[in-house]
């Protein structure tokens, strides 16, 4: 359903972000990039959806290539993108109902987006995404007075508004302290198993993903050094995307976490075992 | 270690400049003298009007008081139709120089021609004076209050659009990735991600443009651009100096009035 080919960037100045990267997502799974800072991670996302434009490769969601599409071609397809940004992306001046709604953006027309007017089901269901980030309350606030967690739920129901058919998150935590982190990463991971909607994830903290992630992949120096599962990630693994460094404590940390959020990730377990 | 070790290694003099530095700096203070007394000696002026030019002055000032009052009902008129020029010149610009300011700003223009294209109508309204303007507008409009309310409007929009185009160009890009992202188009990404960020300054810029046009609406008529500038101009052609003084204590308090109610204004916008 979603597969990367031989995908490459390289910026105008000849720094090579991203080297033949290849991907294959055949069922909705919520996939999480980790790597270092430069490693490529925000390069692939927006290669994507083409926010950043690869050099060379193709990119196919349900069997549609999205290197090739023209200018329309492409903003519908990025109608089908939604995107989770690491410093939120909010439209600080409109309020939260606002910035749901322009999650709607690529399906109104220039007036309806002018006078606000989005259609009853759209309302409606952005409502309902308010109701379940839990910020019901908020709907006429302006979102400059959000604390960063709740403006980065606004960003999650902006980016759901879209029915996308697949999530692009880039480091939805790394400006969020612990607690709020993990908060904001269950409700995503939450948020992508409910509507059966694949997730690419680009986090710093390997814990985080490790407890939440169906599958890693590490990136270093714009290529492909991991492809596994959580359990697959061991000191070897984490030398090979970062480099040398005392590994043992990241590792065992997580072996016995002490917030639990391994029996989330087991119990997702189960369920598709026995789902399937 | 020695005591002169010491002063080796931490030095007991420090000085902020080189020589070099301040030798080049004196160099701009003689250049700056020098530009003052060569404007002075190449400007030729008649000193001698200097001697007696605070008796001329009390003189003027005698003359002016007392003002004229009954003269006002004559004047409310015309200075309601300076407001009016003043108005309607800057309800004009709102909607011209948002759409100058998006071809001028960086980020939002589409192409180079377009960019200088905008950057071209800036520069060209802001180089002519509104006076200036004045005086094309009634050569092409004749005179009157129109060719007021175009000349209040050609000389706003390079301000309020070069303020508007500095303010497009420092907006958080960030919200603009992220409604480009939904698939918006590009009108939308305007709409929605770049004009509520600048909303705050096209309204202060604004306010504060009107305020300046009421100032600068007066003295239109001098031009034959309408409003209160032709009374004044033909008060002072008769030296009927106690009408002037009432124009004049008249546009102080007007431009008070809409100074104060541009700061309250201004205020508001969060």
């Amino acid at each position: 359903m979603f597969i990367i080919e031989g995908l490459s960037k390289t910026y105008s100045g000849g720094v090579t972000a991203l080297e033949e990267i290849n991907l294959e997502m055949l069922k909705p799974q919520v996939v999480m990039i980790i790597g270092s800072s430069g490693a490529g991670k925000s390069t692939l996302i927006r290669c994507i959806n083409r926010l950043i434009e690869p050099t060379t490769g193709s990119v196919k969601l349900n069997d549609q290539e999205i290197t090739t599409l023209g200018k329309s071609g492409l903003r519908k397809a990025r109608r089908q993108m939604g995107m989770i940004f690491q410093e939120y992306n909010l439209v600080d001046r409109l309020t939260v109902m606002e910035n749901v709604l322009s999650g709607r953006l690529g399906y109104v027309s220039f007036w309806t987006a002018y006078r606000r007017k989005y259609s009853p089901e759209d309302v409606s269901a952005a409502y309902e995404l308010l109701d379940r980030v839990g910020l019901m309350d908020n709907c006429n606030s302006r979102a400059d007075a959000l604390s960063g967690g709740q403006r980065q739920r606004v960003g999650i129901a902006r980016a759901l508004m879209q029915r996308p058919k697949l999530l692009l998150v880039d480091e939805p935590t790394a400006s969020l302290d612990p607690k709020t982190s993990r908060q904001i990463m269950r409700l995503i991971v939450e948020l992508a198993e409910e509507r059966g909607t694949p997730a690419l994830i680009n986090i710093h903290d390997v814990e985080l993903a490790r407890s939440f992630a169906d599958r890693i992949i590490g990136l270093a120096g714009g290529r492909v050094a991991f492809d596994g599962t959580a359990e697959e990630v061991s000191d070897q693994v984490l030398t090979e995307i970062y480099g040398e460094e005392d590994w043992s404590a990241t590792i065992k940390r997580d072996a016995h976490d002490p917030n639990g959020d391994n029996d989330n990730l087991l119990s997702r377990i189960d369920k598709e075992s026995s789902a399937g | 270690m020695s005591q002169a070790d010491l002063h080796e290694k931490f030095p007991q003099i420090w000085k902020r400049f080189t020589p070099k530095e301040t030798l080049i700096r004196y160099l701009w203070y003689a250049g700056i003298v020098f530009m003052a007394v060569w404007s002075v000696s190449n400007l030729d002026i008649p000193w001698f009007y200097f001697l007696d030019a605070h008796v001329q002055a009390a003189d003027l000032f005698t003359r002016m008081i007392p003002p004229y009052w009954p003269f006002f009902i004559d004047i409310i008129p015309p200075l309601v139709e300076t407001l009016h020029i003043a108005t309607l010149g800057t309800v004009f610009t709102i909607f011209l120089a948002f759409p100058v300011a998006i071809l001028s700003a960086r980020n939002t223009t589409f192409n180079k021609t377009t960019w200088f294209l905008g950057r071209l109508i800036l520069v060209t309204s802001r180089s002519v004076n509104t006076v200036v303007w004045g005086l094309l507008f009634v050569a092409i409009f004749g005179p009157g209050p129109v060719a007021g309310i175009f000349s209040v409007a050609a000389r706003s929009i390079g301000f309020v659009g070069k303020l508007i185009a500095e303010a497009i160009e420092e907006i958080d890009v960030g919200a603009v990735e992220a409604i480009e992202a939904t698939g918006a188009s590009k009108l939308q990404i305007l709409l929605i991600g770049v004009l509520p960020q600048v909303m705050p300054v096209i309204l202060g810029t604004i306010i504060y443009r009107w305020d300046i046009n009421i100032r600068e609406s007066t003295v239109l008529g001098f031009v034959g651009a309408g409003g209160i500038g032709i009374i004044l101009y033909s008060s002072i052609n008769l030296f009927a100096w106690h009408e002037v003084s009432v124009i004049l204590v008249s546009i102080f308090g007007v431009v008070v009035l809409s100074e104060y109610l541009s700061i309250k204004a201004r205020a508001r916008i969060t």
